[in-house]
């Protein structure tokens, strides 16, 4: 039998959420709807002066070819930022999983990096790659010979922002899918080998399978971690450079309207960077999810 | 009963302290307090607070209360916002490159009305013209009081200079490019150096000093300060020529990229990687403190063989605007803590606990007097540089609209140099094509 509870009184569930739904209205449709209406106008920081212009932030964006780039740079470094961090949290957490001696105070290390904060992670890494005073980069400079410069080189940058980013994620991209494994049951992996299943088939025909829902949630978490909050990354290490290519979509909306004071062309952004968040997210629910199975 | 009798003491005493903090307030409360929000931080931020306990405790009618907001930006937007919600303090201190939006506001109280209106009367000419220029509308008129100045100059590694046998650079005529190069290649042929110069903040060393020493303009409009139709022209053949010599210079080490800012070219030069660093003044105090194991000294940035009498170079820092919607009383205030700040003492003070310029003549003549500039050769390469001419149009400083968005433009296309994507043509055209759209876009908000 299902235990139901009904309030005898219609109007108290809705009083018991109204606390919630204030919070929403004020701290994010609020926001959203004024940056709604601030795409749409061309003003001045202060506000005296202000003028209605339909949707020509919108085409302004959309007919600069550099704005495009900072687009397919977004995904892109998205894309690879979410595989890398989740490959290697999987990799790991299967290792881990596995380990017999000191699990418990390797899983708790592994979990660490994921306090550091993303600027932090930013400067962090900075002390190893920076081509000027990093320590690894001085290292393969004069071990290996390679031309290591991401000060110089668009495509350097993007490894070392990249790298920045996962590292952190890892660790979360960790402590969920260790959690997902643990509750596997035990005897269909046991099942499986007795047999005769290799431990890579057992990985790939029951592990992978039971995990898809926690695949399918860090995905999501994943591109939209590297969407919004890589920001402290970017600010720190490469502020969008060399040239731009590692301008991705949040640095930009930071540049041109909290340093850059324009208000509108900035809110414009912001739109679109909730509209492909928003349409990534449906496509995520619409497509993904019908492969991914919530119950063993 | 013991226990009673301490409660009874304590809330006696509770309501003594009470009492005596409304009687203190009110004491308080007569003087008139005057909102200070600056952006100065650390060792900085101390002596500014020096500064002011000086003032409060000068006089009884005013307390001037200095508040941190943060950096430059978040300074800027924090005033911005107060502005917006009419809770805005009487003086904010903003960097040069928003004045042009600040002068825009029509929230600000120009300085030398202020002055004027509260009685004092200044002679304008005792003050260092080339940073004053900056803050001036086209009437000359000064909108703001510069609070902290400083300019480019060129440090050298002076151990490397004496090894390759180059004779110490003067501190008071600048040196040629042409010649700087031979002695850059000199001394990296003879292993002395491992590469020449870095530089720090390239669009302000590099493109707009550049451009005002060689009395060049940056902009149309005498560089912005006359209209806001104004376009970008550092795509002089001049310029693109100067960034064709450093994009050459790669090939031999003689120019080494080490950044936009000044954290990686300033690294390259303590670990002596690098032999000569263009950066601000305010670079002095960082090298004294982080450089142990060679000597290095100030010169004034180089200059065209063909320019023979070179222009001031242009200044960076900020200056506080005094904004408006605040009572006359309190402007009295303001304006007797803008006069003392102004003072030689205090900017002597000021000048030789952060190396920012005094921006008075007196007070540079009283450190000369005094001798500090024996003692600190270093302070004085950049005040020689200020005052070596009378501003032109060119060099007084730079009035533009979305500056942020251009410097980062003329950031973004000199890396694309660098790493030979552009050639420096087409890279200094693209800067000004994608900057004037930035120009016309700031333009089109103020057409009413």
């Amino acid at each position: 039998m299902i235990k139901r509870s009904i309030f005898s009184n219609p109007y108290l569930p809705y009083l018991l959420i109204l606390p919630q739904i204030l919070v929403t209205l004020t701290f994010f449709y609020w926001p959203a709807f004024d940056g709604l209406i601030n795409s749409m106008l061309v003003s001045d920081p202060f506000g005296n002066y202000s003028r209605f212009v339909w949707f020509k932030n919108f085409i302004a964006l959309f007919t600069d070819f550099l704005y495009l780039k900072s687009i397919g740079i977004t995904l892109m470094f998205s894309l690879a930022t979410a595989i890398t961090s989740m490959s290697l949290g999987l990799l790991i957490a299967t290792l881990a999983n596995r380990a017999l001696k000191g699990k418990a105070i390797i899983r708790t290390m592994l979990i660490w990096p994921y306090a550091v904060a993303p600027a932090i992670s930013g400067i962090l890494w900075l002390f190893l790659l920076h081509p000027s005073y990093g320590v690894v980069a001085l290292a393969i400079k004069k071990f290996l010979g390679v031309d290591w410069n991401p000060v110089l080189h668009g495509g350097d940058a993007m490894v070392m922002v990249i790298m920045a980013s996962a590292w952190k994620e890892i660790s979360y991209n960790f402590v969920f899918f260790i959690a997902g494994m643990q509750a596997i049951p035990k005897s269909l992996i046991e099942a499986a080998a007795m047999d005769g299943a290799s431990p890579f088939r057992r990985f790939w025909n029951i592990t992978l399978p039971l995990l898809s829902p926690t695949l399918f949630f860090l995905m999501v978490m994943n591109i939209i971690y590297s969407f919004f909050e890589t920001f402290g990354v970017i600010h720190t290490m490469t502020q969008g450079g060399p040239g731009g290519s590692t301008n991705i979509l949040v640095y930009k909306v930071y540049q041109d309207g909290f340093i850059g004071l324009n208000l509108g062309s900035s809110s414009a952004q912001s739109v679109v960077l909730m509209s492909i968040i928003i349409v990534v997210t449906i496509l995520q629910f619409k497509y993904v999810e019908k492969k991914v199975q919530y119950t063993g | 009963m013991e226990v009673e009798m301490m409660r009874g003491k304590r809330i006696v005493a509770a309501l003594l302290t009470g009492l005596m903090l409304l009687v203190g307030s009110n004491v308080m409360a007569k003087k008139i307090e005057i909102q200070w929000w600056h952006a100065m931080r650390s060792a900085r931020g101390e002596v500014v607070k020096a500064m002011i306990d000086k003032f409060n405790a000068s006089q009884d009618e005013y307390v001037v209360v200095g508040t941190n907001k943060g950096n430059y930006d978040e300074v800027l937007n924090a005033g911005i916002a107060a502005i917006r919600a009419h809770k805005q303090p009487h003086l904010l201190q903003s960097f040069e490159v928003g004045t042009q939006t600040m002068m825009l506001s029509g929230a600000i109280y120009p300085v030398y009305k202020l002055m004027a209106d509260a009685g004092y009367n200044i002679d304008w000419n005792d003050y260092l013209q080339a940073v004053l220029s900056y803050y001036v509308n086209d009437k000359g008129q000064l909108m703001s009081m510069p609070f902290n100045s400083s300019t480019p100059v060129m440090y050298y590694n002076a151990d490397m200079f004496k090894k390759a046998g180059i004779p110490m650079p003067s501190k008071s005529k600048p040196m040629t490019w042409d010649e700087l190069g031979s002695i850059l290649q000199k001394m990296i042929k003879a292993g002395v150096a491992p590469a020449g110069l870095v530089s720090a903040w390239q669009s302000w060393t590099q493109i707009e000093n550049y451009c005002a020493i060689q009395d060049l303009p940056f902009a149309s409009r005498a560089d912005g300060y006359e209209g806001l139709d104004c376009v970008l022209e550092f795509n002089s053949p001049q310029v693109i020529a100067h960034i064709a010599m450093l994009k050459d210079w790669m090939k031999d080490k003689r120019f080494l990229y080490g950044g936009q800012k000044y954290q990686g070219p300033k690294a390259e030069f303590i670990a002596q990687n690098a032999a000569v660093y263009i950066d601000s003044i305010s670079g002095i105090a960082k090298l004294q403190k982080a450089v142990k194991n060679f000597t290095w000294d100030v010169a004034p940035l180089p200059v065209e063989s063909w320019m023979a009498h070179p222009q001031n170079s242009i200044i960076g820092g900020a200056s506080n605007w005094v904004l408006a919607g605040h009572s006359k009383k309190e402007y009295k205030g303001v304006a007797a803590f803008l006069a003392f700040l102004a003072e030689p003492e205090q900017q002597i003070f000021w000048h030789k606990q952060t190396g920012y310029f005094p921006i008075t003549l007196n007070s540079y003549e009283a450190l000369q007097k005094e001798g500090y500039y024996k003692e600190q050769p270093y302070q004085e390469v950049g005040i020689k540089q200020l005052n070596r001419a009378v501003p032109t149009k060119n060099s007084r400083g730079l009035r533009l609209g979305y500056f942020v968005q251009i410097r980062n433009i003329i950031n973004e296309e000199l890396e694309k140099v660098w790493n030979d994507t552009k050639t420096p043509k087409q890279a200094m055209d693209d800067a000004v094509t994608r900057g004037n759209k930035e120009l016309r876009s700031f333009e089109n908000i103020y057409q009413k």
